[in-house]
């Protein structure tokens, strides 16, 4: 590929030190490495407790790294996440980089409607096009409309992780972090999550994902990384 | 409303330090807060976070340091450099501050509109029917029944104080507000509609907020960032999902590891 890697990971490596036993270091992985473009998917695989989850929330700056560094071009700049300030990393979270699990952070009192078009209208979209849209996303979920209106609190555990799916899928981020997103779906909301993937790829945003269903991992993956690898525990 | 395209902070503390006597509060506070954003200072009792509110508001002269504000006019003065004549005005008008207590920020003896209204008159309001019209329009939006409006507070529950001191300090189309444990002491359920309420409010005016708790739901509920104290200092800072999800110092683990799962 001649263009430039929207995403850049080099000698990226975590540990845990866990203060309240005794200051033990648990090293995680060293030195993992590779670069997405834009319109690619790249999935990680690797058995449970590799530390595939704790790569993704490293590049959307929830987990801390201890060396290494993860260049996200935006637009005209780059940013190191390793080194940048609260406040870079909040604004690429707004405009640059989506994160999806299969967890919905419920917000109390603001409904589905709101919650999934809030994440368009923050990068600036119109509130009515952004409604618009999270209706269309939600409707492909095949979540009912008559929950649009109401906070998904009570909704079912498919529920709420659908409205997830919509939030992340809604904003237009050119790089997108998905941590599962089809764990527990049915196969014909699996096959829209796929469909979801493929139009953002079309449209050139860059995925990394994690994936443990195989039939779609091998539908939307361009590339895998195996993370097994970069493991510290396996090289030992 | 958010803080992009917004290229200055609008607080600036640096070096900050308060000391009583020997005994010292804080120490070597440095910070920024931007426009829009919501900080949380988290830490036990006796970590200094309350003595940093009240440097930060300045209601307490430090010993050393400065805090430096964004003023309308664009200057941005140490607060401790102003007269107290122009540090009262902001209080009154560009400032809110939430006090764990309503008691502190309310008058008892006079009705929950005129407690209301009070900030709309110190900014020069004298029309009565105006005056009047936007307290029972913020009663409602902190979700209290306008019939209460010439109540006292004293007869109102603990929840539906706070939520009246909230209105008290947002009438005036503060910029920031400072928030002093604004859900201890009340009930769980009361406390998830104050933070819920809050939340909403925060994000609609796009407030730059910074809240004193020692609880770190709170803290992930409300704000976008973190400050840690232990014993005066800061001892660990950042995005406040990223300080709880991955928290470096051993205190901070220590904090995180001590919440009650439900």
């Amino acid at each position: 590929m001649i263009t430039e890697p929207v995403l850049r990971l080099s000698d990226v490596s975590k540990s845990f030190t866990m203060h309240l036993r005794g200051g033990i270091s648990l090293p995680v992985f060293e030195d993992v490495a590779f670069a997405v473009h834009a319109g690619e998917c790249v999935v990680l695989t690797g058995p449970s407790g590799i530390g595939k989850s704790s790569i993704l929330k490293m590049i959307y700056g929830n987990y801390r790294t201890q060396k290494g560094n993860i260049v996200v071009k935006s637009q005209l700049t780059e940013t190191d996440i390793v080194s940048a300030s609260a406040r870079e990393i909040m604004t690429l979270r707004r405009n640059t980089i989506g994160y999806i699990s299969q967890f919905l952070r419920v917000i109390p009192r603001i409904s589905a409607l709101d919650i999934v078009a809030g994440a368009a209208v923050e990068q600036g979209r119109d509130k009515s096009l952004a409604q618009a849209a999270a209706a269309s996303v939600l409707s492909r979920l095949n979540v009912p409309e008559k929950l649009w209106h109401l906070p998904p609190a009570t909704f079912s555990g498919g529920e709420q992780q659908r409205v997830n799916i919509a939030r992340g899928f809604v904003a237009e981020y050119p790089i997108l972090l998905l941590d599962e997103p089809t764990a527990s779906l049915d196969a014909a909301n699996r096959a829209v999550v796929v469909e979801l993937i493929e139009e953002k790829k079309a449209a050139g945003c860059a995925i990394v994902g994690i994936f443990h269903d195989a039939d779609v991992r091998d539908e939307v993956a361009d590339r895998t990384i195996d993370v097994t690898e970069y493991s510290v525990s396996a090289a030992a | 409303m958010n803080s992009a395209g917004v290229d200055s902070p609008l607080l600036r503390c640096s070096d900050l330090s308060k000391y009583y006597g020997r005994q010292p509060g804080c120490i070597d506070v440095s910070f920024e807060l931007w426009p829009g954003e919501v900080l949380a200072i988290v830490g036990e009792s006796g970590s200094g976070k309350t003595t940093l509110l009240n440097c930060l508001s300045a209601n307490l002269e430090p010993t050393s340091g400065t805090v430096e504000y964004a003023m309308r006019d664009g200057t941005m003065p140490n607060l401790f450099d102003l007269g107290e004549a122009e540090r009262r005005f902001l209080m009154r008008t560009d400032w809110g501050f939430v006090h764990q207590n309503p008691a502190d920020g309310l008058r008892m003896a006079v009705s929950a509109g005129a407690n209301v209204g009070e900030r709309l008159m110190a900014v020069g309001e004298r029309h009565y029917g105006k005056i009047r019209h936007s307290a029972s329009d913020w009663l409602e939006r902190v979700e209290i029944e306008t019939g209460r409006i010439d109540d006292y507070p004293r007869t109102f529950s603990g929840g539906m104080r706070q939520r009246l001191q909230i209105a008290c300090n947002l009438i005036s189309a503060p910029r920031l507000v400072f928030m002093d444990e604004p859900t201890g002491g009340l009930d769980v359920s009361v406390q998830a509609r104050i933070l819920d309420l809050l939340r909403g409010l925060v994000s609609d005016l796009g407030l730059s907020v910074i809240v004193v708790t020692h609880d770190l739901a709170v803290a992930r509920l409300l704000s976008h960032r973190m400050m840690v104290m232990k014993d005066g200092r800061v001892i660990e800072s950042g995005l406040t999902d990223q300080v709880l999800d991955d928290p470096q110092e051993a205190y901070s683990q220590l904090l995180v590891s001590s919440i009650l799962q439900v």
